[in-house]
């Protein structure tokens, strides 16, 4: 045991149950904040595996960029202070994501665990190797994935618009959603969503989560 | 000098420089906001042109009652100034003073602070959402909206920088500095000032705090102590930014006798540019929300990729 593996395995308790109790928790925003947490020590995890570079990029777009757009969103929706009873799940539901958990433990486990042997090398990946990997051997994976974020991109905008071209309701629905940043929160600023956001908003935070 | 009395002596060094830095910094914008609009600034305090002043107001901070409003996520509520205050004191370990005056050297130090201070908007967020006001959501929103904004014309601004070096630690990037960066990384270097005034949340970016709208945005609720954490996270915020500048397009210690006092000039140019980001406070007016972030998306994206470009065509034709 040196103190690179003390620092993993923190790193990854950490990870862990931090992940466990974005899932378990019924306040939504404190679940966005736990993933916070969560993504977090895994960039710590990459840090103690000598990956510098991937635990930076991973501060800075996945903590400092999504989990702040996702924060964001919540907030301009809903997200009462307290508990959300909305966002319970089934024991169905329940039971069956804990098989789904189970399996990819297994698999995952089974996979890696062979590999661990006593034999430790940490070299720590280079800046240069892994952009040359990168745009190298895995240009084409990465340009076609970013082909992929601009389309999604570019329909999300579409979707916007043609709702508004369909009728004053679809557009207001959406306008209430999306577009009105100043009037909405301002009923539910108090801790209670309205019944109006309840009813009409299409249930993005619950959604993402199920 | 063995490792942990190294490691301690460090850490320790960059605490006071974290504790005296922002409040020289504070005390320089009483001074220069005062004589800028003909008044004296503070003169009591302390004796000699009231030097004193910022530290009776931490006394003074200290000794008021610390207030959870009823309704507020308590939790969040109360760790909401920690979460602000402490990236800006992990990003000012890793900027040079001089090539040997680091107190944590990393090699991807330029990305290492741009990723730490990004951390810093949580704290907003946290602040304004668990205060359960609305004064303080609205400000939240604003500052989570304009620091997405912002982010993406600075990173693409320090891109530019790091190809135009080839390297991304802060030593190896003022290292390669020239006098001909000054002109050829240009356009960088005011996208990355503008996009910092608008991270600080400073005037005339200061929209999330406008006083005269929201009361003070996020920060309304506070008192006390964490009130003043958080106007201490925002000129522990300039001297970094500043310093950074200073670094990234200013050349960092080079300059006279740049063996010796090289960390005298960087201390020295980031002070210039802590007096500009003053200035820029007294001389515009608030900016409205669109016109932010039409600067952001309209002029600012596009003069930084323009920088990309041309940074990287010339490192091309000319490697």
């Amino acid at each position: 045991m040196t103190a690179l593996d003390v620092a993993f395995a923190a790193a990854g308790v950490v990870a862990s149950a931090s992940g466990l109790l974005a899932v378990t928790t019924r306040h939504v925003v404190h679940a966005a904040l736990w993933l916070v947490v969560c993504l977090g020590s895994v960039a710590g995890c990459y840090l103690v595996l000598g990956a510098e570079f991937v635990a930076l990029v991973q501060l800075l777009v996945y903590v400092g960029a999504v989990v702040v757009l996702v924060l964001f969103a919540l907030m301009l929706t809903r997200a009462p202070i307290g508990p959300n009873p909305d966002i319970s799940t089934s024991p169905l539901h329940r039971v069956l994501a804990a098989f789904l958990a189970a399996g990819v433990t297994t698999l995952v486990a089974a996979a890696l665990l062979p590999l661990a042997g006593p034999a430790r090398r940490r070299a720590g990946t280079a800046t240069g190797d892994l952009a040359s990997a990168l745009f190298g051997t895995w240009v084409w994976p990465f340009e076609i994935l970013s082909v992929l974020l601009l389309l999604a991109l570019v329909a999300a905008l579409a979707v916007s618009r043609m709702a508004d071209r369909q009728g004053p309701d679809a557009a207001q629905t959406l306008a209430e959603s999306a577009g009105d940043p100043v009037g909405k929160p301002l009923a539910e600023m108090a801790g209670r969503p309205t019944a109006q956001s309840a009813g009409e908003l299409p249930a993005q935070p619950a959604g993402e989560r199920a | 000098m063995s490792q942990p009395i190294e490691v301690t002596l460090r850490a320790l060094a960059v605490l006071v420089a974290f504790l005296v830095l922002p409040l020289l910094v504070g005390q320089t914008e009483h001074k220069v906001m005062a004589h800028m609009q003909g008044r004296l600034g503070p003169m009591y305090a302390g004796g000699f042109h009231g030097w004193a002043q910022l530290v009776a107001d931490g006394v003074k901070f200290v000794q008021k009652e610390d207030i959870t409003p009823a309704a507020a996520d308590r939790w969040v509520f109360r760790v909401a100034p920690a979460v602000a205050l402490v990236p800006y004191l992990v990003a000012l370990a890793a900027i040079p003073l001089s090539p040997h005056l680091v107190a944590a050297a990393a090699p991807g130090s330029a990305v290492f602070v741009l990723a730490v201070t990004a951390v810093g908007i949580l704290g907003t967020l946290m602040a304004g959402w668990a205060s359960a006001n609305k004064y303080s959501l609205l400000g939240a929103m604003r500052a989570a909206a304009q620091l997405l904004s912002y982010e993406l014309p600075m990173v693409l601004a320090v891109a530019s920088v790091c190809l135009a070096a080839g390297s991304l630690s802060l030593t190896g990037i003022a290292g390669a500095w020239s006098p001909w960066w000054l002109l050829w990384q240009l356009p960088g270097a005011v996208v990355f000032l503008v996009s910092a005034v608008a991270e600080l949340q400073r005037p005339p970016f200061d929209m999330p705090v406008a006083d005269s709208e929201i009361v003070f945005g996020a920060y309304t609720e506070y008192t006390g102590l964490r009130f003043a954490f958080f106007l201490l996270s925002e000129y522990a915020g300039i001297v970094v930014m500043s310093l950074l500048f200073a670094v990234l397009y200013l050349g960092g210690w080079h300059g006279a006798f740049s063996d010796v006092l090289g960390w005298l000039w960087t201390l020295l140019k980031g002070f210039a540019v802590a007096v500009l980001v003053i200035w820029l406070r007294v001389a515009w007016p608030r900016l409205r929300e669109d016109q932010l972030q039409r600067l952001a998306w309209l002029v600012l994206v596009p003069l930084a990729l323009g920088q990309l470009a041309l940074t990287g065509l010339w490192v091309v034709t000319t490697a």
